[in-house]
């Protein structure tokens, strides 16, 4: 133990001892689940404050848990969107097209056609319905499990595919991991590696744009766990201090890998709580609740625009699959918590509701899944054309030394000009540069 | 027509895998999506599907066998699959065709060299790096009540990379500690609770990841018995995988071993095989100074002798001779010195006797030997997994010319990573890393053998 100073050796040692706690989830693999602890309040019941309202009328909601679509599939209450049928349809179409293009893409990587794939599985709304309650060049700050917002915003599934399997059509060119996407055009950020980074980069692009006096706000995506990063609490304290049009969406789907909720705070309070502490306005929604999610976002939306301020709002949900095509969840939780979540599964509860509404049926549903299914794998097919993983067509050699800088400095110059006078050399007859 | 079924690459990192088990045999119907195989992988245990439909055709690999490399055809699968004609023919990656060699001279007798730190005679075991790691961990865990492990998903998960593999069973969820999502955070505690007598080995997932946590390392850990009056010490391990792995793309690849290695205060450390990992780490835990101490993902599962000592401590410090020669000196260090030894061997074939010497430690980094060889070879070549510029090559370089400059017969050569950054693309990652071809070319330069 920590050694005392000398003079006080001996002292205190009629007083209790300290004890240490370290967070243990509460089901591992192979126990039983029951989630009776999780508190779901009924759907419609909560208060829906102005846009506008200080952050302190929100503090309620931070603890509470915002829903809308209830066990009888109908919307209540004040944060019901009000969505027409349509807007609905296109919202389970972007669902189903995320799903299967996650089936494929993970089935892909087990075939060796790329080295890495994450599913977004039950996580579906909170990017997807999400996005759909913002402006399409609101800027997006995403983390790595928002492929379906860049489904939502229409960016091609060919594109994506092609970045996935590093080949010669990937836009990125063959530097970023699978599934770091990167769109200017979809006024989506290039995603990084590094847990919580693009946190305080989505304030500090929202400080830009309200000093440019531009119209568009920053939505940003974080895992519960990368909440512990400092740079969220520095997001967290320049979002309040500047009032930023920015929007924090925090993803609280239980399991940061193997670590559950508990290793970022999850025993003591909420992640939407956090909020409080800085004076922003805070919402804990239902996160496999669409219409929850699309309601939050549109609030918090409208009253960055409004110069109201920022939010932080915690989706609470679930990650149904593992962390990534590398990780094995039966190793660390039981495979029942899948089964008894206690907020059902995204796509099934927009689908009910769509059918309670009398527009949409199974049968419709069945042939939407077939085609989704059929269009990824076409597109799949079609990016299988420019090359999978290690069949050698990527990008050409001389890419290696562009875009490290601006223009090629000296001594890349030199490099380049040295591997190309070897790459003749060795292959003589050939394109010494591809 | 059939598809060749081939061992999937079940995680970024991963090279070869085991074949656990068949789940399907020869002639069965399988469709897209059914289960075939089970593969085990150091990491976990994975289900492969088929993402074809067809008949289970000849399988190649027999369920039970080991190290099957990624991309061996495991299996044939027959039938209307959909990919098997429309996918275009990958056109494989154009090998490189080594021009047929001049007559050799005579090769050069040279054998590698057993470690002078370990007595003559003593028993060796084999052992991945990877476990002696964790035995010199565990060992010291054992020894010390005071030493405890954190990080990121070191308990529960065994580690990322399974370094810590067994350690929370044995010392249990106080001495072993899942640690919240913030590398700032756990390494500000661990300064802390080793300023508060403690002996913490602070595990980062990568150590690309401690970039955020530099500020601690390098201005409150590396300072602490400076700046204290020598009141204070800051006996704590930063330990992880440094430099680049297999297509984990530019921000998951960089070497910081130049980085620490330049900060008054620390000790840095770089051990290659398992003898040096185990040795050195229990050295690293009983510092009294802060220690970085890099590891490399990529030399986890290979596997060294180890001697089968009670208590293998070696000293912090010293280089060491990983293979003796007369005519020229390769310094490395990490995951660098395999290559370099690979092209020691090459060089022998071809009549040159090449001196490898492993840094091991980076500081205080061991310029006696550097100078020794050079005062024996006259050539030095320095082949490091890093970028070129202000790297550890550039120290020894600086070293050679100021203490060894009338010694050297030809420029001091570095040999390194292209300076970019690195890409994912596995062709591209290929040529931008230092390779074994390199290095031989570079000591033929110097020797002037081009």
């Amino acid at each position: 133990m920590a050694d005392r100073p000398e003079q006080a050796a001996g002292k205190g040692a009629n007083k209790p001892s300290l004890s240490l706690h370290v967070p243990e989830p509460t089901y591992r693999p192979g126990d039983p689940v029951d989630f009776a602890h999780i508190t779901v309040p009924a759907a419609g019941k909560q208060a829906r404050p102005d846009e506008t309202c200080d952050a302190i009328e929100t503090s309620d909601l931070c603890y509470d848990l915002v829903r809308v679509l209830g066990d009888d599939n109908k919307a209540h209450g004040p944060w019901d969107p009000k969505l027409d049928p349509d807007t609905l349809r296109t919202m389970l179409g972007h669902f189903a097209m995320v799903r299967a293009f996650d089936e494929r893409m993970f089935r892909g990587q087990r075939q060796g056609k790329t080295s890495f794939y994450m599913k977004c599985t039950g996580e579906e709304a909170t990017s997807i319905s999400a996005a759909m309650a913002l402006a399409s060049d609101d800027m997006i700050f995403p983390s790595y499990r928002q492929q379906g917002i860049l489904i939502a915003r229409g960016y091609p599934i060919v594109e994506m595919i092609n970045q996935i399997y590093s080949n010669k059509g990937d836009k990125l060119k063959g530097r970023q991991l699978p599934i770091m996407y990167s769109s200017r055009e979809h006024s989506f950020f290039s995603i990084s590696g590094n847990l919580a980074t693009q946190t305080p980069q989505a304030v500090g692009w929202a400080m830009a744009s309200a000093i440019k006096g531009d119209s568009r706000i920053a939505a940003t995506w974080v895992g519960e766990g990368s909440t512990a990063e400092g740079d969220f609490h520095s997001a967290c304290t320049f979002a309040t201090v500047y009032n930023a049009p920015v929007i924090l969406n925090v993803i609280n789907n239980q399991w940061a890998i193997s670590s559950f909720s508990g290793f970022a705070g999850a025993e003591r309070t909420t992640f939407a709580a956090r909020a409080l502490g800085y004076g922003l306005a805070g919402l804990r929604i239902d996160g496999n609740d669409p219409l929850a999610v699309y309601a939050a976002e549109k609030w918090a939306a409208d009253r960055a625009r409004a110069n109201a301020g920022p939010t932080l709002i915690e989706h609470f949900t679930y990650r149904a699959e593992g962390h990534s095509t590398s990780d094995d969840p039966s190793g660390y939780r039981s495979a029942q918590e899948r089964e008894e979540w206690p907020l059902g599964d995204p796509v099934t509860r927009l689908k009910n509701h769509l059918i309670e509404l009398g527009e949409w049926d199974e049968e419709r549903q069945a042939a939407m899944d077939l085609k989704c299914a059929e269009e990824v794998k076409a597109a799949t097919k079609e990016a299988e054309k420019n090359g999978i993983l290690g069949h050698g067509l990527h990008h050409p050699f001389r890419t290696m030394f562009q875009d490290v800088y601006e223009d090629l400095p000296w001594h890349l110059e030199e490099q380049a000009a040295q591997a190309k006078r070897e790459r003749e050399i060795k292959w003589p007859g050939e394109e010494p540069w591809s | 027509m059939a598809i060749e079924l081939k061992m999937p690459a079940l995680s970024p990192t991963m090279e070869e895998g085991t074949l656990a088990k068949w789940l399907v045999k020869e002639g069965d119907e399988v469709s897209s999506g059914d289960i075939l195989a089970e593969i085990e992988t150091d990491k976990a245990t994975m289900e492969f599907e088929s993402i074809d439909e067809g008949t289970v055709g000849q399988i190649l690999v027999a369920e039970g066998t080991e190290n099957v490399a990624v991309g061996t055809v495991i299996a044939m699968l027959d039938g209307e699959g959909e990919e098997a004609s429309a996918a275009p023919a990958p056109t494989p990656a154009t090998e490189a065709v080594p021009a047929e060699p001049a007559p050799a001279p005579a090769p050069v007798k040279s054998e590698p060299k057993q470690d002078p730190e370990i007595p003559h005679g003593t028993n060796m075991a084999t052992v991945t790096v990877r476990e002696a790691l964790r035995d010199g961990m565990a060992e010291e865990m054992r020894r010390d009540e005071r030493v405890f492990v954190m990080g990121e998903e070191v308990a529960e998960y065994q580690g990322a990379y399974k370094v810590t593999q067994g350690l929370l069973d044995e010392f249990g969820p106080k001495r072993v500690i899942d640690t919240p999502i913030t590398e700032y955070g756990f390494a500000g505690i661990g300064t802390g609770a080793a300023m508060g007598g403690l002996r913490p080995i602070v595990e980062f997932m990568t150590f690309n990841f401690a970039m955020q946590a530099i500020d601690h390392i390098i201005n409150s850990a590396a300072k602490t018995n400076y700046m204290s009056g020598g009141q204070m010490r800051c006996p704590i391990v930063f330990r992880g995988p440094n430099g680049a792995a297999s297509r984990v793309g530019a921000q998951h690849s960089q070497n910081y071993g130049p980085w620490y290695a330049s900060v008054p205060g620390l000790v840095v450390i770089a051990p290659y095989d398992s003898s040096d990992a185990k040795g050195l780490m229990k050295a690293a835990i009983r510092c009294e100074d802060p220690v970085v101490f890099l590891e490399n993902e990529l030399v986890y599962g290979r596997s060294f002798e180890l001697p089968e000592l009670d208590d293998h401590v070696l000293p912090i410090g010293k280089a060491r001779i990983m293979r003796e020669g007369s005519d020229v000196t390769i310094v490395s260090y990490s995951i660098g010195v395999g290559l370099a030894l690979e092209a020691a061997g090459e060089l022998a074939g071809e009549g040159i006797d090449a001196e490898v010497i492993d840094l091991r430690t980076l500081r205080p980094l061991d310029k006696q030997a550097v100078l020794d060889s050079l005062a024996k070879t006259n050539r030095v070549v320095i082949a490091e997994e890093g970028w070129p510029t202000c790297g550890i090559a550039s120290e020894i370089t600086a070293i050679c010319m100021e203490e060894g400059f009338d010694h050297l017969d030809a420029p001091v050569t570095r040999v390194c990573n292209e300076d970019v950054p690195l890409p994912y693309a596995a062709n591209l990652e290929k040529l931008a890393l230092i390779d074994t071809p390199r290095i031989v070319e570079a000591v033929k330069k110097v020797c002037y053998r081009a």
